[in-house]
């Protein structure tokens, strides 16, 4: 005789054992989901690191650059990070201006020693970024418009800079940033 | 899907009834892949391979997107490209790989759903045209893996791109102006790069639309079963969901699994080592091969050396074209009323046959180009022609299959003659049992 | 009609073949091909063993310093090795300051602009900057080494098949071609600038053996450096320049293998479970099931030899 194995849809067999039974079917499954879903979320990890800066971005470009030629009241621009970066060699009367300045009055509060190095006082470092939105400032090359307040002007939205790249009028909300640097002579330095 | 009995969507949430109500997709998810889809309870693990294939592609896509935030099209630094990939990208080797593995896990997920259609029928009335779409698909996937393997500009990229890209070069007369036109250029340069990384990028899109009109036709007279038996009553089938949501999901970890183990320990395993020389358009490779899933068009092509009216490229070229397009006749070739190979006892002989030929052409195409090599395809090459065009449809006309089961769950109450009769075949009057 | 037409394209294809299939025959039988050089005479590689190897291969750093003191002294003159920057070598186990002093003091300068006149000039590697080519450009390469044009070595490994057991055999296998090639095959002997190496492809390299005796180079750690260390050690090297991320790569697949593998499993249990109350296989097991009938077609076949 044919047999055959009766089928049966779904789960809709006696009620007692099926009560215990479900909640060991549910954790079965509820287990098994939960591991794919873990096994999901691990999967977006790499997906998502990516995007981050990868290792030869990272990899701390130094640049050196000659100083030699700049004389006090001159600026130049380097490049770091594909950043630009003002390199000042301040005057006595401004450094004089930015001494004069009573710190708490700042918007983002610093002295012009906590931005230089000790015994190169009169050079003022940093990028050129403006910290509001991003443009680069005027007032390194000569005749460019340096502001208010004798330092650098940012023409986007008006911020004005002193003598030491501390923001002092404009929507700008911290100084011009001063990066890592170091001396490497009196006529040399590297960045990064 | 036409059953009747399949579950209709009731969202009970009043979130689901908000949504059901603006835009049915939730219903439309329901009714395609979830508790309101009735399937064949009996199919067997063969059945796997189409969810896989879509698995594959939603890998291939996703990875791709990300590569391509790294990747450079460009003659010059498309190589150092992939190579920064693999060095510097976070998690680059791991995207790489996965992307260039994935394409044969792809192709190898599709191969097998192809041959469970043939095997099972799947390809016959009313599945026509879900059979050519898949063939459409499997088309354009070929031209995706073509274009994206030129895209690391390594040796077999670049000679691979003229090789192929020389087969229109055949044609007489508009052959040349098409392959110029193709390359935007003589030879593989600047310009079939840029356009290959835009075709390639696009394909795959192009590929999941043709997708869903696959499933979409599918799901009108709903999945095909090992026994080639209609669906007749609500206990031949089971909802997609959960049943075969849960068998398609841990036949899947396996495949990752085995997926996991090629990526990790073996990832140039299935590649060509002459990939990793940058492209030199002045110096060809020892041997030109293509990946391993165009193998068996490959020994095709290779197969005719003799020119006989027209050239032996151009036979090579007509015939591995012609290899594919067959395949798109195979419903009208192959008109066995019986679907299911395993009810078909010389179709069964023959399709092992066939199978084995086929992996013969592709251990040939792998190879050199060696006085038996060739030999062996062009021997395994006819047999292919031969096999689809004059062996089917002779088998189709003549074969006595065996007795069919009445339905998928067979009901006993009907009795053995009923049982006996093959779809769309009066029952016979006694019982067979020798 | 039309499988009239399809069954005529079908035997058109096989009667081509089959004309191509004997015309190749006769040719072949009428002239067979000649052996060649390369077919009695070229060596497929030795075997090779190294940390790397196998799916938990790793990284041996003592070799990979001793590898990069090879490419240092032996090779660098002439291969170039530009996927690879010197802060790499951070993972074969030297500290900032000596990858600085080794991008310091690395012979070769990278190219740059004199910043005051603007001149092509050179200045001193530093740790974000890959090796730099010893030659300016393919020609001058070519100029120096007989037309021959020194590979990149960074990817050396992966780009050759047999891999590093090939390099490690090409290192190691100069030697005088053997009597019978020249008997027989005299234009195949080494010309002007050509070395016999048996398990190079054609059999002769324009690669001057690069390992003249053994102490070639002195290791830092002391281990004796013979031709067969020194080959081992920098194709231990050239496979980290290949595939930095290979140990990076086995552990996490070992990480992940084991979680697919528990994951599938627990999922099958789910499918075993879930499927448990639906019967899905409902065969046909009477008389006209095709396994019965076999069955009873063996049992009538040996009730035949019996009875």
């Amino acid at each position: 005789m044919a047999t055959l194995e009766q089928s049966t849809t779904g789960s809709s067999t006696a009620s007692s054992q099926e009560a215990d039974g479900v909640r060991r079917r549910d954790f079965l499954n509820i287990a098994a989901v939960s591991f794919a879903g873990v096994g999901g979320v691990a999967v977006l990890v790499p997906l998502v690191t990516q995007m981050s800066p990868s290792a030869d971005v990272l990899a701390m470009a130094s640049v050196e650059v000659d100083i030699s030629a700049v004389q006090p009241g001159q600026a130049i621009k380097a490049m770091w990070r594909k950043q630009p970066v003002f390199i000042r060699n301040l005057t006595p009367q401004e450094i004089q201006a930015a001494n004069s300045v009573p710190v708490s009055q700042l918007r983002d509060p610093e002295t012009l020693a906590d931005r230089t190095k000790p015994g190169h006082l009169n050079w003022l470092i940093n990028i050129g970024v403006c910290t509001h939105l991003g443009c680069v400032p005027l007032g390194v090359g000569e005749g460019e418009n340096r502001g208010e307040y004798g330092g650098y002007f940012c023409p986007c939205h008006g911020s004005h800079y002193d003598t030491a790249a501390r923001i002092r009028k404009g929507p700008a909300p911290t100084n011009l940033v001063v990066p890592d640097y170091e001396f490497l002579s009196d006529t040399s330095i590297r960045i990064g | 899907m036409s059953f009747s009995w399949a579950r209709p969507y009731e969202p009970k949430h009043p979130l689901a009834r908000w949504i059901d109500e603006r835009l049915p997709l939730p219903r439309l998810v329901y009714g395609a892949v979830g508790g309101g889809y009735p399937v064949p309870r009996n199919l067997n693990y063969w059945w796997n391979f189409g969810v896989l294939a879509g698995v594959f592609l939603t890998i291939q896509i996703i990875t791709g997107i990300v590569l391509a935030m790294h990747y450079y099209a460009s003659a010059d630094g498309a190589f150092n490209s992939v190579e920064h990939i693999m060095r510097n990208v976070n998690a680059g080797w791991f995207l790489r790989y996965a992307h260039a593995n994935g394409a044969s896990f792809f192709f190898i997920a599709t191969y097998i759903h192809i041959f469970r259609g043939i095997y099972y029928g799947s390809y016959k009335a009313p599945r026509e045209l879900v059979w050519m779409l898949g063939l459409v698909i499997y088309l354009l996937m070929m031209a995706t893996a073509f274009m994206g393997y030129v895209l690391p500009w390594g040796q077999m990229s670049y000679w691979g791109a003229q090789v192929i890209t020389g087969f229109f070069s055949a044609f007489p007369l508009v052959g040349e102006p098409v392959r110029v036109w193709l390359l935007g250029g003589f030879a593989p340069d600047q310009a079939t790069l840029t356009r290959f990384f835009s075709l390639h990028y696009l394909l795959p899109f192009v590929i999941a639309a043709v997708v869903v009109l696959h499933i979409w036709a599918l799901h009108i007279p709903g999945s095909n079963n090992p026994t080639g038996v209609d669906v007749k009553e609500e206990r031949d089938t089971l909802p997609f969901h959960p049943f075969y949501t849960a068998k398609d999901g841990w036949f899947a970890g396996l495949m990752l699994l085995l997926f996991a183990l090629v990526l990790y320990y073996a990832p140039n395993a299935l590649g060509h080592a002459d990939n990793y020389i940058p492209a030199n358009p002045l110096a060809t490779p020892a041997h030109i091969v293509p990946e391993w899933y165009f193998w068996p068009f490959y020994a095709i092509l290779r197969a005719f050396t003799v020119d006989f009216i027209i050239p032996a490229k151009l036979w090579g070229v007509l015939a591995m074209f012609a290899s594919i397009l067959l395949l798109f006749f195979l419903p009208w070739l192959d008109k066995s009323p019986v679907r299911s190979g395993s009810y078909r006892p010389v179709f069964r002989t023959f399709f092992w046959i066939l199978v084995f030929d086929i992996v013969l052409l592709g251990w040939a195409g792998g190879r050199a180009a060696t006085p038996t090599v060739v030999a062996v395809s062009q021997i395994a090459s006819a047999y292919y022609f031969v096999h689809f065009l004059i062996i089917l449809p002779l088998i189709s006309k003549y074969e006595r299959p065996l007795p069919l089961p009445n339905s998928i769950s067979d009901s006993v109450l009907h009795g053995e003659e009923r049982e006996a009769a093959p779809a769309g075949i009066p029952p016979r009057t006694t019982t067979v049992a020798e | 009609m039309l499988r009239i037409i399809l069954g005529l394209i079908g035997l058109g294809f096989a009667a081509v073949l089959t004309i191509s299939l004997f015309t190749d025959l006769y040719t072949y039988f009428k002239e067979p091909p000649s052996k060649t050089a390369e077919y009695e005479f070229h060596e497929h590689p030795k075997k090779l063993s190294l940390a790397s190897d196998g799916p938990l291969g790793h990284f041996d750093r003592q070799q990979l310093q001793r590898g990069f003191q090879v490419y240092k002294e032996v090779c660098a003159a002439c291969h170039s090795l530009n996927l690879v920057a010197f802060r790499n070598l951070h993972d074969l186990g030297y500290n900032e300051a000596e990858v600085a002093a080794i991008a310091d003091q690395w012979a070769i300068e990278v190219p740059a602009v004199h910043p005051d006149t603007g001149e092509a000039t050179t200045r001193k590697a530093t740790p974000p900057d890959a090796f730099p080519d010893p030659y300016p450009n393919e020609v001058a390469a070519r100029a120096a080494n007989n037309n021959a044009l020194p590979p990149d070595l960074s990817l050396i490994v992966k780009a050759r098949e047999g891999g590093a057991a090939y390099i490690y055999s090409l290192l190691t296998g100069y030697r005088n071609p053997p009597q019978e090639l020249l008997r027989d095959y005299p234009e195949a002997a080494p010309g002007e600038g050509l070395y016999f190496n048996p398990y190079f492809h054609n059999l002769n390299i324009a690669m001057p053996p690069p390992f003249a005796a053994d102490g070639q180079v002195n290791y830092a750690d002391g281990t004796p450096a013979t031709i067969d260390q020194m080959a081992k050690d920098v194709t231990a090297f050239l496979v980290w320049t290949a595939e930095p991320s290979l140990e990076r790569r086995h552990q996490y697949g070992l990480v992940a293998v084991i979680f697919l593998l528990f994951t599938t499993v627990i999922s099958y249990f789910a499918y075993r479970n879930i499927w448990a109350e639906a019967k899905r296989k409902v065969r046909v097991t009477g008389p006209l099931d095709p396994k019965n009938i076999a069955k009873s077609k063996r049992a009538k076949r040996k009730e035949g030899v019996a009875g």
